[in-house]
């Protein structure tokens, strides 16, 4: 059975922060921040913005395109690092503002950055296996930074939403691979405010061997080269990551600039990756192919090829395009501003 | 704690959800028994667009508990196209540049919380229509 | 129906009492009351109380409040709706009385408003509106009356400066007030200059918080004549009208149906029209109240409201003077005692006590006093009998 994306939709928060006006609090050199991460501003969830309301308006966002009669959707799952609650999932919230209820299944997924590919691949799934018509995979995060540390420059929010089903495709499903192991890169433990990183080991053990590993297996196991595809989107922690590891890996400039939004967007953690897809199927044409490689720490990435159909074209004006979100839509806010809508600031109860 | 009170508000909160009279076709948001036009008792349940434009607002710089964070806020009576009135936020604009009449689309966001441990509320607020 | 009488005043200075209690209050309004009439025992008492549960945890004012009266077994009741709780404690004693359930009626107005913090007034003060569907989205009091101003500006044309000339006019009464709360003079300019609250609406645009009571006792005006003891001020017009309570729901943002309907109920009762008022006590909640409310009752027509103040139309030696007593701005807005306050103002200036604020040609006097946003309004007519 051919399966793949129906639908998909976006939600970026409309407030943004530049590099210059963390910096300038810390007393860095901004310049050399946004150079060596390739990151210039990001985005900032205002103080009634979370991980629920990006991943509800992305799928009411996704629903417009993909068409459907939303009562036959039988999964949503919502992939994030930054649930609103613990313990109550993201799910029943984002159902029940569907007004899907009672006959849907949920549950939330955590892993760090990659929990939204997760949830995609989950639904896919699900669809594939004849249990449900439709199923919703949401990559959704307002991730912290903790105050002054590098992670600071680059953790933003937003959300992507993909409804998954069989027919009336916008991009059909090809294949998919992942490339897993235990590594403690970055973590947060619970009741923890803001999460904790290993620094340089970050980089070749974790972001590095994961992408590339799943890269490799993937076009392997598909038998592809890297110039078979019109493009790819990476995790994209900053803007410097997934570009080194695309030249690395042998693909060129043309194929991931689309893809790439961290200079402009930050890191949406569980958005990242999906946001990327979204932002390239904004501009793909008909029967063109994308690979998308998602990484989140602790260890793992999840890799998918696409194909896109005839229908994309026709339904992707029916809502936001990420581009224009992130161009046109946008408000500047001072650090100040910012501490607060981030609630960094410490207030009496 | 009031969680019962919080859930049963759902459907208007979540997804706009109105009541339509069968007999005078009046819509009512929120939902009543009784329909305030012509008195008949019995509704269609029907969800609002969420599209509409600013009727009047005020921009709030002392605020009730639990909304101290986003001072200033717009706060404004809000005309959908069905022609039904209610209240609600205006976000993600400079309240300063609000005119009456502007066109504004209804958002999912986070009103309130029971405290930084109890239950979240969530539900309509309302963004300028930009078209994006 | 029979004829009733008011006999009796009693009021305290108003303000932020941290002494006195919400039972200290009642009490000694009360007491001021008896001994205004000349009687010191009642067949019924009626209270207005709007927040008693939520500042004070205090319920069951009609069991409190004849106990520590020294009313040992009076019945009692507790009426409400929200800010027009006093008001409405009063038409109660007048039926009381008019329809011969009791010959001697107290009416007491009362709040303790300063026991709790800022915040958990705002709170308390948010339950006159529409809990769910407006205090929910973080609109507070005066957010509800500055929708109706920006409306009114945007409307009419009506100028921040107008609005300050209300307030500017009730301070000057009120500083002939010796139970005002504020009871001085201010300039437009320190109106304009005070901290914004919600737009259009300054801090000196909103009545404060008051601690404080009021009290009024009625009788048949035969009892009254046989008193001797003040001149007969008859209630001779009651109307009682509600509205929407959220204001987005209201026919007209810029009007106030409540009052308009109240009035036309009140003049219908007394045989009378607006023209043959002399002087009103309106609920100056904000600035922008009393030019709504003025344009309901049709003092002056829709939109003229700002202009008429400007002009001195209502001022103290105006030809419509309204609130000589300082008005909730000045006088202070203690929630359920305002509406028993306004009817002791009248009727003071009806006896002809009023002192550096008595009118000249004080006849027939008008309150007005109105719940929440405009979603209830009470207004009594009084006049002299001779």
């Amino acid at each position: 059975m051919d399966v793949g994306i129906v639908g998909y939709g976006t939600q970026i928060p409309r407030y943004r922060i530049k590099v210059e006006e963390i910096a300038k609090v810390w007393g860095a050199d901004a310049k050399s921040f946004k150079k060596g991460l390739n990151l210039n501003e990001k985005s900032v969830p205002a103080p009634d913005e979370d991980c629920a309301t990006l991943a509800v308006n992305a799928s009411r966002n996704a629903l417009k395109r993909a068409c459907i009669n939303a009562m036959e959707i039988g999964a949503v799952y919502v992939g994030s690092e930054s649930h609103p609650y613990a313990v109550k999932p993201t799910g029943t919230i984002l159902a029940e503002a569907l007004g899907i209820c009672p006959y849907v299944h949920t549950a939330d997924f955590e892993f760090a950055c990659k929990a939204g590919t997760e949830a995609m691949f989950v639904a896919l799934n699900l669809v594939k296996a004849g249990a449900m018509k439709y199923a919703i995979g949401v990559g959704s995060d307002t991730s912290q930074g903790a105050p002054g540390d590098a992670l600071e420059y680059s953790a933003a929010a937003g959300a992507a939403a993909y409804v998954m089903g069989a027919n009336n495709l916008v991009a059909e499903l090809v294949d998919t691979h992942c490339f897993m192991t235990d590594t403690p890169d970055f973590w947060r433990r619970e009741h923890a405010s803001y999460p904790e990183h290993g620094g340089r080991f970050t980089g070749e053990p974790a972001y590095q061997k994961h992408v590339s590993g799943a890269v490799k297996a993937m076009l392997y196991k598909a038998n592809m080269k890297p110039e078979d595809f019109n493009y790819i989107v990476f995790h994209q922690p900053n803007g410097k990551f997934p570009v080194r590891e695309a030249f690395r890996l042998g693909f060129k400039e043309p194929q991931f600039k689309h893809g790439l939004l961290t200079p402009t967007l930050g890191n949406t953690y569980s958005g990242s990756s999906p946001l990327g897809l979204a932002a390239t199927l904004d501009i793909a044409k008909p029967e063109e192919l994308i690979l998308l490689i998602s990484y989140g720490s602790g260890a793992g990435s999840d890799a998918f090829i696409f194909k896109t159909t005839k229908r994309l074209p026709e339904v992707r004006d029916k809502a936001p395009l990420v581009r224009k979100q992130l161009d046109e839509y946008k408000m500047y806010l001072e650090y100040g501003t910012y501490a607060k809508f981030r609630r960094k600031i410490l207030k009496p109860e | 704690m009031k969680v019962a009170k919080h859930w049963r508000e759902i459907p208007e909160r979540y997804r706009l959800e109105a009541a339509k009279c069968k007999k005078c076709n009046h819509i009512c948001f929120p939902n009543r028994l009784i329909c305030p036009e012509c008195g008949a008792k019995e509704f269609e349940t029907i969800r609002l667009s969420g599209d509409g434009k600013l009727v009047t607002f005020t921009i709030i710089r002392t605020a009730p508990i639990g909304f101290g964070d986003l001072v200033p806020y717009a706060v404004g009576v809000i005309e959908l196209n069905e022609g039904v009135k209610l209240l609600a936020q205006i976000v993600d604009c400079n309240p300063d540049d609000l005119k009456i009449g502007d066109k504004l689309v209804a958002k999912f966001r986070r009103i309130n919380e029971e405290s930084k441990t109890g239950m979240i509320m969530y539900g309509y607020k309302f963004v300028p229509d930009q078209g994006i | 129906m029979r004829d009733v009488a008011i006999i009796g005043t009693g009021l305290i200075k108003w303000g932020e009492l941290w002494e006195k209690s919400l039972r200290d209050l009642a009490v000694e309004a009360s007491l001021n009351c008896f001994k205004d009439a000349g009687i010191n025992k009642v067949d019924t008492i009626s209270i207005g109380c709007m927040l008693g549960g939520i500042f004070n945890g205090q319920e069951h004012l009609a069991s409190l409040i004849p106990d520590y009266l020294g009313q040992k077994h009076v019945p009692a009741m507790r009426l409400e709706s929200a800010c027009a709780s006093g008001g409405l404690a009063v038409r109660t004693a007048f039926l009381e009385v008019a329809s011969g359930m009791a010959d001697y009626a107290l009416a007491v107005g009362v709040e303790k408003m300063t026991d709790v913090s800022g915040g958990e007034a705002t709170y308390g003060l948010a339950a006159a509106a529409d809990q769910d569907y407006e205090a929910f989205h973080g609109i507070t009091f005066p957010g509800l009356y500055a929708l109706m101003a920006k409306s009114h500006i945007n409307r009419y044309g009506t100028t921040r400066e107008q609005l300050a000339d209300v307030a500017v006019k009730n301070h000057h009464n009120g500083a002939l007030n010796s139970m005002a709360q504020f009871p001085f003079a201010i300039t437009r300019e320190q109106v304009l200059s005070s901290v914004m609250i919600a737009d259009p609406l300054r801090l000196m645009d909103c009545s404060p918080i008051t601690d404080g009571a009021a009290a009024v006792m009625l009788t048949t005006v035969e009892n009254a004549r046989k008193l001797k003891k003040h001149p007969v001020v008859v209630i001779s017009g009651i109307g009682l009208a509600s509205d929407t309570i959220a204001i987005s729901q209201r026919r007209d943002i810029c009007k106030l149906d409540a009052v308009e309907i109240a009035a036309q109920r009140a003049l219908k009762m007394a045989g009378k029209t607006i023209k043959d008022i002399n002087f009103a006590e309106v609920h100056d909640c904000f600035t922008i109240s009393e030019i709504m409310v003025m344009e309901a009752l049709g003092i002056v027509k829709p939109g003229q409201g700002g202009p008429a103040t400007s002009a001195g139309l209502t001022a103290l030696d105006g030809k419509f003077p309204i609130n000589t007593s300082g008005g909730l701005k000045s006088k202070g807005h203690p929630v359920g005692a305002t509406g028993v306050a306004q009817i002791c103002e009248v009727v003071t200036q009806l006896r002809g006590t009023a002192g550096k604020r008595q009118l000249p040609n004080a006849k027939v006097g008008l309150t007005q006093n109105m719940g929440g946003s405009g979603g209830s309004c009470i207004i009594h007519i009084m006049e002299v009998k001779s």
